[in-house]
């Protein structure tokens, strides 16, 4: 049954290539656009509040509602509220995405080194300098961590676009009786082969973080 | 199985259950009328339904995580294909993993909840490994100095001071499961997700089944996190000294 259903699935992915990446792609702009503008909301906010060192009951208090908001009610609430469309699930994927980002960035920044701090303060360096150079420097294989998760979470949930016509892979996994389980599974191959490919990228981004901090540390 | 539903059929809404009143008729975001109706036969149960799912999707899950994170942190060689296998299973979409249980174990429960206890390893995992990791040298030093076993520097030792990591851990697990758990009714109409579709299948979305639901799972979710937040503070009493 399983063997079957396995060479099945590849004969799928053979047979229905170009359909697949075109829903791939689909996935993919509407994971990254929504990672994109939760990295805009998340990544300001939680630095600025990590370099103030206050805010933490905001910043873990935004992360826990974040997280208890299920996505199915927040894109069927748009929808009942605006109509179908592309950005009902790109604001729901968005606050999937914000708790990681806000999370890592605060802390990034609130545990960076205050000796390090202290000294570029003695320096002259303005507190926008202090972020940018030496902050977000230290904290930035942290904050890649929280943009990892938070793009393995938007993109694994994506998917659920399809409930709601959404397009994407989700389209092809909502629709076994015209796709048959082999074209779930290939589907879902490829919702796990473009997450792990972009956590991928994304830990090679961290690792060089990390290298490049090691000079200093 | 179905097929993804036609929406925004538009037209009067005509809910499925209860006397239909003005505010029913047109479909108002909530009606206390239908709440107070319906409690007792949709909401309550299906609330029961999800706190059963998240409890035992989150215990077994606790449990298993532990221990492939015991084995992860005791022979290192191992935790970077765990990690690796648990954020594997993490990216294979509910929806999919589904219907890929559903030959095995049927339209069931048992299928809802192995998805479930799947994500919880990614979150858990992770969070254990590190929170064991974190115990300072020095104070795994001075328990080998007093003369305490390796099994009684994990237990007395290492697992207290990790139990920050690991009760945070157990915290975003929970808040997701519940979360995630809605998705469930994709599959078989069982906890907050039952209502949940069925409101999101009515020709025009029935707002207040809709917003009820959901908002109970929203509630239930900020619950478990503050009961969680609590049990964190009675369990490492040395953090509050700070």
């Amino acid at each position: 049954m399983l063997a079957s259903l396995f060479v099945e699935t590849f004969r799928f992915i053979g047979d229905n290539a170009g359909l697949l990446l075109h829903k791939t792609l689909e996935t993919a702009k509407l994971a990254f656009t929504a990672l994109g503008i939760g990295l805009a909301i998340a990544l300001p906010l939680g630095l600025w509040l990590g370099h103030r060192h206050r805010g933490l009951t905001l910043a873990l208090g935004t992360s826990t509602l974040g997280r208890a908001l299920p996505s199915v009610v927040l894109i069927g609430l748009g929808i009942a509220w605006l109509g179908v469309g592309f950005w009902n699930n790109t604001v729901a994927l968005v606050v999937l995405a914000v708790p990681p980002l806000l999370t890592n960035s605060y802390f990034a920044v609130e545990g960076a080194d205050r000796d390090a701090v202290e000294a570029a303060r003695g320096m002259g360096l303005t507190e926008a300098q202090i972020l940018a150079r030496v902050e977000l420097p230290l904290g930035l294989p942290f904050i890649l961590a929280g943009v990892r998760i938070a793009a393995v979470f938007v993109i694994a949930t994506a998917t659920i676009a399809g409930l709601f016509g959404g397009g994407g892979l989700g389209d092809i996994m909502v629709r076994p009786v015209s796709y048959g389980l082999a074209g779930v599974m290939a589907a879902a191959l490829c919702v796990t082969a473009l997450a792990l490919l972009t956590a991928a990228v994304i830990g090679i981004g961290r690792r060089a973080a990390f290298r490049r901090m090691a000079p200093s540390a | 199985m179905s097929a993804p539903w036609v929406l925004g059929g538009g037209g009067p809404v005509i809910p499925k259950f209860g006397t239909p009143n003005q505010c029913l008729k047109n479909n108002g975001w909530f009606c206390p009328g239908w709440v107070r109706d319906h409690w007792s036969d949709i909401l309550q149960p299906a609330l029961i339904q999800h706190i059963e799912l998240t409890v035992i999707a989150v215990g077994i899950g606790f449990v298993a995580s532990f221990v492939l994170a015991f084995v992860g942190f005791r022979f290192r060689v191992f935790d970077l294909p765990l990690g690796a296998a648990t954020d594997f299973l993490y990216t294979i979409p509910s929806i999919a993993l589904f219907q890929l249980l559903v030959p095995f174990t049927g339209l069931t429960v048992t299928t809802i909840e192995i998805a479930l206890i799947s994500y919880t390893l990614f979150v858990l995992y992770r969070n254990i490994v590190t929170g064991l990791r974190g115990v300072p040298a020095e104070v795994l030093e001075s328990a080998r100095g007093m003369g305490l076993t390796r099994r009684q520097t994990f237990w007395r030792v290492e697992v207290p001071l990790a139990m920050p990591a690991i009760l945070a851990g157990v915290r975003v697990a929970t808040v997701s499961t519940i979360s995630i758990a809605t998705v469930g009714a994709f599959l078989i109409y069982y906890g907050l997700g039952g209502p949940i579709f069925d409101a999101l299948g009515q020709p025009d979305i029935f707002r207040t089944e809709l917003v009820a639901a959901g908002g109970l799972a929203i509630l239930l979710a900020l619950t478990a996190d503050a009961l969680i937040a609590l049990l964190q503070r009675v369990l490492t009493p040395w953090n509050r000294i700070r």
